[in-house]
C-alpha cells in the first residue's frame, strides 16, 4: 500500500503543469459550453493533439500517452487545477474507444484520425423520447436496402449536437428479436439529408441538448460498427468508460476551492460567512465526501491497470460523484446570498447590454446549480446506477 | 381546535382558482415573463377588480378586512399559479407596514392607490454586506429641516421594475448593525436622486439595484417610529415569511401532483415508473414534506398575531421547514421527471426555480436556524 508520488511521477507533474501554463489558450470565459464557438471549445484539444496527449488512455497504435494510471490521474488534476475547457468527450472518450475495440481496420483508419486532431465533432444518438433509463427499448430503425441502412426515428437530449459532423446511433435492425439482440450501432453522417436538429432549451436558459429526427437517412452498411444485431455490446461497453469518467474528482477539488473563496469574500454579521461554523463545517462534510470518492477512484483505477474492471463498482463513482457536483453547486448558492437571484444571460446576443449586479462570482451561481441537477439524470440516472451495484455487486 | 375555512374563505379561494385557471396558464405566465415590462398590469387590474389587492386591509382604509388566512389562501393559489404580479411585495409588505404602523393621513394617502391597483409598491431594505441582517445597513438618512437625506444602495430590490412607491430601510442612528437607529421611509421611485437598474431574476420575475443619493424625503415619508423601526421590519417581514411559506405549499403541491401524474404514465421496463418501490417511497417522502410545510404554514399563519417571542419561532420554523421542503421536492420533482424536468418548456423546472429562490427570501434555512435557536 502506497498513495504517494514517486519522484518520476513529481518530475511528470512537473512537466505537464509547465505544457499547460505554457500552451493553454486563453479563451473568453463563458459558463456554458453551448454558449462557446465550435473553435474555442476544440482549441485546447488541437493543441493537445499536436502534442500527442490528447487521449492518453488509447492504444499507442493510435496515438496514446502511454501513460500509467499516476501519470493519467495526474494529468487530469493539473487541467483541473488550471481550469483548462474540458475535452469533450464523444469521440475521444466515448466512440473511439468503440471504434477501436470493435471496429474493422478500415473504420479505424477512417475515423480515429479524425476524433483524435479535432477534425470531427461527435454526438451520441441513444436516448429516445421513449427510451431513457430503459435504453434498449429504443425505437429507431435501420433497415437494410441494398449496401445501405435506411434510418428512421427520433432521438433525444444529444448534447452539443448543434456542432457534430458525427453522430454514433443506436437502431433497431430486427424487429423480430429479443430487445437487446436487435440493436446495431452505426456511425451517420450528421450532413446526410434527412436529419434535423432542434434545440431543447434548458431550465437555466442554455441551449446544450437537442432533438435529433432521422426521417429516412440513408447510412452506407460499411458505417455499421461490427455485426448487425450486436449494438447493445458495443453500447454497453461505451457506458462503462462513460462511467468511469464521471467521477470528476479534480474539477470537484477545484469548485470547492471557488467556493471557499466566495465564502471567504461573502459577510454575515460584518464577518467573513467561512467563519460561520455551520457554513465551514458543511464546506467540510462536502470536501471529505470527496476525499473518500477520490480514493475510491484511486483503487477502481489501480485495479483497473492490473486488467480488472472498469466493473459495476464505477457506479460508485457516478453517484457520489454527481452528488458532490451538486451538493457544491447548492452550497455556493447559499452562500452568494441575495445575488443568488440575478438571471445572467447566455451569450448569442441575449448577453450584450444584460446588467448582472453583485460581485462577480455570484454570476450564474443559481444557474449553475439548475443545471447541474441534469448530472444525476443523465449517463444512467442515479436510481439506474443502485441497481446496477443491486444487482451486479450485492447479487440482489 | 379548528382546520376548517369560513364559506368566506372558500370562496375567495374559488374565484381566485377559477380566474388563474381561466387567464393565467402557464403560457400566459411565460409569455408575461418574456415580456418587456414582465409582468401584466392587465392582470393586475384584473387582481384590483376582483378586490384581491383589498383582501387584508380593514373595511375602514377599504379594505376587505381579511386578515392571515386570506393573504394564506391566495398565495397558496398564487404559488400554484408561480403568479409573478408582486402581491407580496405591494399587499403583504409595504401593504403591510402601512397597516401596521401608518399614520391615518399615510394609509388615507396610500391604501387606495394599492387597493384600486394604480400603485405598485417595493420593499428596499438588503445590501450587499448585509446578508440576512436586516439591521446590517450602510444606507442613512441624516435628519434635514423638517425632513430627512436619504443616501446609499439597496440589493435587489424584488419587483421595484414595476414599483412607482418603494419604502426603504435606512439608518438614522447608531452603528451598522445595531437594533437601535433603523428607521422607514416611503420614497417615491420618480424622486430626485433615485436611480434604479433593473434585471431579470432567474425565477422569471424582475428586481432593480437601487442608488439613493441625496434623495430628500418630509417627515411625512417616516414609518412608524424613528430610530426604532427594526421590531416593525421583523414582524412584517414574518407576515412576508408566512405569505412565501403559503407559496411555497401551493408550488410543492403542484410539483408532487405533477409528479405523480407522470411516475404513472411514463412507461419504462414495460411499466409505469411509479411501480418502482424506490420512486414510490421517494413521492411519499415529498408528499410528506408538503404536508409538513401546510402545517407550518397554518401555524405560523395563525401565529402571527402572538407574542413576538412565539411569532418569531413560528415564522423562522416555517421558513426551515418549506426551505428544506421546497428544496427537497424541487431536486426529486426534477429527477423523477428525467430530461424532461431539466427543459424550460416543462413547467416543472419553473416551480423548482421558484421554490429556490424562496428560500433566499429573507433568509434561508440556515439564517432561521440561528434566528429560532437564539430565541427558544
Amino acid at each position: 500500500m502506497d498513495m504517494s508520488f514517486s519522484s518520476a511521477d513529481l518530475a511528470f507533474r512537473e512537466e505537464v503543469r509547465t505544457f499547460i501554463e505554457e500552451n493553454y489558450p486563453r479563451i473568453t470565459n463563458t459558463r456554458s459550453r453551448g454558449d462557446m464557438s465550435r473553435d474555442d471549445m476544440l482549441a485546447w484539444h488541437k493543441i493537445l493533439a499536436k502534442k500527442g496527449w490528447v487521449a492518453p488512455h488509447w492504444p499507442a497504435e493510435h496515438g496514446g500517452s502511454g501513460w500509467t494510471i499516476t501519470q493519467r490521474y495526474i494529468w487530469n488534476e493539473e487541467c483541473a487545477r488550471a481550469e483548462t475547457t474540458p475535452l469533450l468527450p464523444f469521440g475521444l472518450s466515448m466512440v473511439g474507444p468503440v471504434i477501436y475495440t470493435y471496429g474493422n481496420e478500415e473504420q479505424k483508419k477512417r475515423f480515429l484520425p479524425g476524433i483524435y486532431n479535432g477534425e470531427d465533432w461527435w454526438c451520441q444518438g441513444y436516448s429516445e423520447p421513449g427510451a431513457g433509463s430503459d435504453l434498449a427499448s429504443l425505437k429507431t430503425k435501420a433497415v437494410r436496402e441494398g449496401d445501405h441502412y435506411i434510418i428512421n426515428g427520433q432521438k433525444t437530449w444529444t448534447t452539443l449536437a448543434q456542432f457534430a459532423d458525427w453522430m454514433f446511433c443506436l437502431a433497431r435492425t430486427d424487429p423480430d428479436a429479443k430487445m437487446q439482440e436487435s440493436i446495431s450501432f452505426f456511425l451517420i453522417d450528421m450532413k446526410t439529408p434527412g436529419i434535423e436538429v432542434r434545440p431543447i432549451i434548458t431550465m437555466d436558459g442554455a441551449h446544450e441538448v437537442n432533438e435529433v429526427y432521422l426521417d429516412n437517412v440513408k447510412v452506407p452498411a460499411e458505417n455499421m460498427i461490427g455485426e448487425e444485431n450486436k449494438g447493445w455490446t458495443y453500447a454497453k461497453f461505451l457506458l462503462g468508460n462513460e462511467r468511469s469518467g464521471i467521477a470528476g474528482v479534480a474539477r470537484s477539488k477545484k469548485a470547492i476551492e471557488r467556493l471557499r473563496n466566495i465564502a471567504a469574500s461573502e459577510l454575515m454579521d460584518g464577518e467573513p460567512l467561512i467563519k460561520d461554523g455551520e457554513f465551514g463545517r458543511k464546506i467540510a462534510e462536502v470536501e471529505i465526501d470527496l476525499s473518500a470518492l477520490e480514493v475510491t477512484e484511486l483503487r477502481t483505477l489501480a485495479a483497473e491497470s492490473k486488467g480488472q474492471g472498469p466493473g459495476p463498482e464505477s457506479s460508485i463513482l457516478k453517484i457520489k460523484g454527481t452528488e458532490i457536483q451538486q451538493r457544491i453547486t447548492e452550497l455556493a448558492l447559499e452562500a452568494v446570498g441575495n445575488y443568488a437571484h440575478v438571471y445572467a444571460p447566455h451569450g448569442k446576443g441575449e448577453g450584450d447590454n444584460a446588467f448582472t449586479p453583485g460581485p462577480e462570482y455570484s454570476i450564474g451561481v443559481a444557474q449553475n446549480y439548475q443545471n447541474m441537477r441534469k448530472t444525476s439524470i443523465y449517463g444512467g440516472s442515479n436510481e439506474i446506477q443502485h441497481n446496477i451495484i443491486a444487482k451486479m455487486v450485492l447479487g440482489l | 381546535m379548528d382546520f376548517s375555512f369560513t364559506e368566506e374563505q372558500t370562496l375567495l379561494r374559488n374565484t381566485v382558482q377559477s380566474f388563474l385557471q381561466d387567464k393565467y396558464d402557464f403560457d400566459t405566465r411565460r409569455k408575461i415573463s418574456a415580456s418587456a415590462d414582465g409582468w401584466s398590469k392587465e392582470i393586475w387590474g384584473q387582481f384590483a377588480e376582483l378586490g384581491l389587492l383589498a383582501a387584508p386591509f380593514s373595511e375602514e382604509q377599504g379594505g376587505l378586512g381579511g386578515g392571515p388566512i386570506e393573504t394564506m389562501i391566495l398565495m397558496e393559489e398564487f404559488g400554484r399559479n408561480l403568479v409573478i404580479e408582486p402581491f407580496m411585495e405591494t399587499v403583504v409588505i409595504c401593504g403591510g407596514f402601512l397597516r401596521e404602523a401608518g399614520t391615518a393621513a399615510q394609509q388615507e394617502a396610500h391604501v387606495p392607490g394599492i387597493i384600486g391597483g394604480e400603485n405598485v409598491w417595493a420593499f428596499g431594505y438588503a445590501e450587499p454586506q448585509g446578508r440576512y441582517n436586516l439591521a446590517d445597513l450602510v444606507t442613512t438618512a441624516k435628519a434635514d429641516g423638517d425632513g430627512y437625506v436619504i443616501n446609499g444602495y439597496k440589493a435587489v430590490v424584488l419587483g421595484a421594475p414595476w414599483a412607482d412607491k418603494l419604502i426603504i430601510s435606512a439608518r438614522t442612528g447608531g452603528g451598522q448593525r445595531d437594533a437601535d437607529g433603523v428607521s422607514l421611509f416611503i420614497v417615491d421611485k420618480s424622486a430626485a436622486g433615485v436611480s434604479t437598474r433593473d434585471y431579470p431574476t432567474v425565477d422569471g420575475r424582475r428586481a432593480s439595484e437601487i442608488t439613493l443619493e441625496n434623495v430628500k424625503v418630509g417627515a411625512d415619508a417616516v414609518i412608524g417610529e424613528i430610530g426604532k423601526a427594526l421590531p416593525l421590519i421583523e414582524k412584517v417581514t414574518d407576515q412576508a415569511i408566512a405569505a412565501l411559506s403559503a407559496e411555497a405549499a401551493g408550488g410543492m403541491k403542484e410539483l408532487n401532483d405533477a409528479t405523480v401524474e407522470y411516475c404513472k404514465t411514463r412507461k419504462q421496463f414495460g411499466v409505469p415508473i411509479g411501480k418502482f418501490q424506490v420512486l414510490q417511497h421517494r413521492m411519499v417522502d415529498m408528499f410528506m414534506a408538503y404536508e409538513q410545510s401546510v402545517s407550518m404554514t397554518y401555524m405560523v399563519t395563525l401565529k402571527l398575531g402572538e407574542s413576538e417571542e412565539e411569532r418569531l419561532k413560528a415564522a423562522s420554523g416555517a421558513k426551515v421547514q418549506i426551505g428544506k421542503a421546497g428544496r427537497f421536492v424541487g431536486q426529486q420533482a426534477v429527477q423523477l421527471h428525467g430530461g424532461m424536468g431539466m427543459t424550460d418548456e416543462l413547467n416543472v423546472g419553473h416551480y423548482f426555480k421558484r421554490l429556490t429562490m424562496i428560500d433566499t427570501q429573507f433568509g434561508n434555512v440556515d439564517h432561521h436556524l440561528t434566528r429560532y435557536s437564539s430565541a427558544a
